[in-house]
């Protein structure tokens, strides 16, 4: 079976997902990195502010919302 | 030291006895506090510091953090048990530096609900440091913690590693010390998505807003009819009467007692020290302190802003800044210095001044608001709506334009969300005292030293002829008395005071309006003033004022043509 890798933006409500790649400067991975957020981790979408607004996920037993345009830069595949 | 809202402030208050804010969203301590205690009869300096995720900053409160660390002996390291594997990255970046470090692993209680085991006599042996199981909230486990801060140490064998060597490493010890039970979608758990979620979570906001405001409200208006006017007017009033007959006229007592109104105190316009000086903050500002302080201290300790920051955070954008911007807007308006204070937690130059000026601008303190009331409060709520409304549109325009016009990167959100926590009753009110007494402290000597001031100038005739010489200006620019231009200058130090002064000019309600509206623009009184200087620097709160003044002038030049048609 052939799975879609998509951004993190466009992984609909409450459906696991893998993060498979983080995209953005050394800093920006760093930022995400030190929180926990990295390449293996199962995460999930909570909410999704409309108007392009943020996102909230659940990641490895916590929440957090990132902007829009952070999560556009998180590559996840559903599992 | 710690990740953000993980306890660090109640474990230093409960090591210190010292009074510390504490409350459950991150970056509640933008700022170090110290106090002292007693090890094994040794004096030793206990600091808080800011939490951060790592030692390497993304913002002023977690430079704060990284530069505490170098000055420190012993490293209290407080964990979050529940969430053990972020929290961790911070402390092996702890433990590679040559610093004896403990552990606390605080919120012990909470995995148990969780369904969250840790074995943490096991996680002792692997990092080489004492881990000590702390519920810092009851006072569980600080004992044990304080008896063991002697055998704090540096493991020899944990050198400095890169990024990924140091999540491999958290992988493996994570998966020797913790295990999780299976746990299923509590109620709890769907109505704290219901509150996150827009098509849920926004009316939810709003319900919740105006709720608190109403409660505010209701506990204010309480303790002013039961508790504060009782003893003002019953009691104190005819006490100063006496005083006042016994000084007979003269300078003394212009300057204690004022003037009588109709041969009576009248505690807003008589402008004694001992009259409208200990009124105004005592009878009539600090019953909304309090109850402002104690309603905001629930919300923050339920743990329901970061949802709120989640909710606005498009507006906010817009405006420069992200959803965390909400938090300096709630502070400020019971008093704008920790309001400016919060504006720390924001990443950047362009979000703390874009923060730091429209909180300045548009959101009006307990006492400003005062200001309001008492000004208007007479002619109905219609125009102490208008004032409020113009406020709320200015923060949107302004902060559009300087989002526009300032320079720099306005990063967006980026916020940890922490689980729902019913509010300890005994925290809600230890805060709320400590906001008070804080307030007390603050605004009390420049209430007196305004009085002081005003009636010094009256008695000298400077107030009158500066009245004078502006009241051209005063008058074709924003169709109000020379005498209003004293109110003005009055504001620079206690905006409260200058209803005193406007009532007497008998302006009618709309230009009431106009001049209470641009009291509240034009600067922000001397402690905030302050504070923004150091938070800014002197370059941009210069020109931050410049625009503050720029904006008063042309608010109130609208308004006059808006208002007075004219």
């Amino acid at each position: 079976m052939e799975k879609k890798i998509l951004p993190l933006t466009q992984l609909p409500v409450n459906v696991r997902a893998k993060i498979i790649a983080i995209e953005g400067g050394h800093g920006f991975q760093r930022k995400l990195h030190v929180m926990g957020i990295r390449e293996g981790q199962t995460i999930k979408i909570v909410s999704r502010q409309p108007f392009r607004g943020p996102v909230t996920i659940t990641i490895s037993g916590y929440q957090m919302t990132l902007g829009r345009g952070m999560a556009q830069k998180i590559l996840v595949e559903v599992i | 030291m710690g990740n953000p809202n993980v306890g660090k402030s109640v474990v230093f208050s409960r090591l210190t006895g010292a009074n510390v804010i504490a409350s459950n969203y991150p970056g509640t301590t933008v700022d170090f506090s110290k106090g002292k205690m007693r090890i094994n009869g040794e004096k030793v300096e206990i600091i808080d510091a800011p939490g951060t995720y790592s030692l390497d900053p993304t913002n002023k409160a977690e430079e704060v953090a990284a530069k505490m660390f170098e000055d420190a002996d012993v490293i209290i390291n407080v964990v979050d048990a529940t969430n053990l594997e972020r929290n961790l990255y911070l402390t092996l970046q702890l433990l590679e530096k040559d610093k004896p470090v403990i552990i606390a692993l605080n919120l012990w209680d909470e995995t148990k609900h969780l369904g969250i085991h840790i074995d943490e006599k096991k996680l002792e042996k692997i990092l080489g440091v004492p881990v000590v199981p702390t519920v810092a909230i009851t006072g569980e486990g600080i004992k044990t913690l304080v008896s063991r801060v002697k055998e704090a140490r540096s493991p020899e064998y944990i050198k400095p590693t890169s990024d990924e060597a140091r999540w491999i490493e958290i992988g493996s010890i994570v998966k020797k010390v913790e295990q999780f039970e299976h746990r299923h979608h509590t109620i709890v758990d769907r109505i704290a998505d219901a509150t996150i979620k827009p098509f849920t979570g926004i009316p939810i906001a709003a319900v919740i807003i105006l709720f608190s405001f109403w409660v505010v409200r209701l506990i204010g208006e309480n303790l002013i009819t039961y508790i504060f006017d009782p003893i003002f007017y019953s009691w104190y009033k005819p006490a100063i009467m006496k005083f006042s007959t016994l000084l007979g006229s003269g300078v003394l007592h212009d300057i204690l007692i004022g003037q009588l109104i109709n041969g009576d105190i009248d505690f807003m316009q008589s402008m004694g020290l001992l009259t409208t000086g200990l009124y105004v903050p005592i009878g009539a500002v600090l019953p909304y302190i309090i109850a402002f302080y104690f309603t905001l201290s629930i919300l923050e300790d339920s743990g329901y802003l970061p949802r709120l920051a989640t909710l606005v955070d498009n507006v906010f954008h817009k405006l420069g800044m992200h959803g965390h911007g909400i938090v300096p807007v709630f502070l400020g308006l019971g008093c704008n210095v920790p309001g400016a204070l919060a504006t720390r937690t924001l990443e950047t130059r362009k979000q703390r001044f874009i923060s730091a000026t429209l909180l300045a601008i548009a959101i009006p303190c307990m006492a400003q608001t005062a200001m309001v009331f008492g000004a208007l409060g007479t002619y109905g709520m219609r125009y102490i709506l208008m004032v409020f409304f113009t406020l709320g549109v200015l923060y949107i325009i302004m902060g559009l334009i300087l989002n526009r016009f300032v320079k720099g990167e306005s990063p967006e959100i980026f916020l940890e969300i922490p689980p729902y926590h019913r509010p300890s009753m005994k925290a809600v009110a230890k805060k709320t005292w400590m906001r008070v007494r804080w307030f007390l402290r603050e605004a009390i000597p420049f209430l007196f030293l305004g009085v002081f001031v005003v009636n010094v100038l009256y008695a000298a005739g400077v107030l009158q002829w500066l009245g004078n010489v502006f009241s051209p200006v005063t008058e074709t620019v924003f169709g109000l008395p020379g005498g209003a231009s004293i109110a003005l200058i009055m504001g620079f130090l206690r905006k409260d005071l200058a209803v005193g002064i406007l009532l007497p000019l008998g302006m009618n309600p709309l230009q009431l309006v106009i001049a209470v509206t641009m009291l509240t623009i034009y600067f922000p009184c001397v402690a905030t003033f302050a504070v923004l200087i150091k938070e800014l620097g002197l370059r941009d709160m210069i020109k931050s004022t410049m625009i503050m003044i720029a904006t008063a002038i042309t608010v109130g030049g609208i308004l006059k043509i808006i208002l007075l048609g004219v």
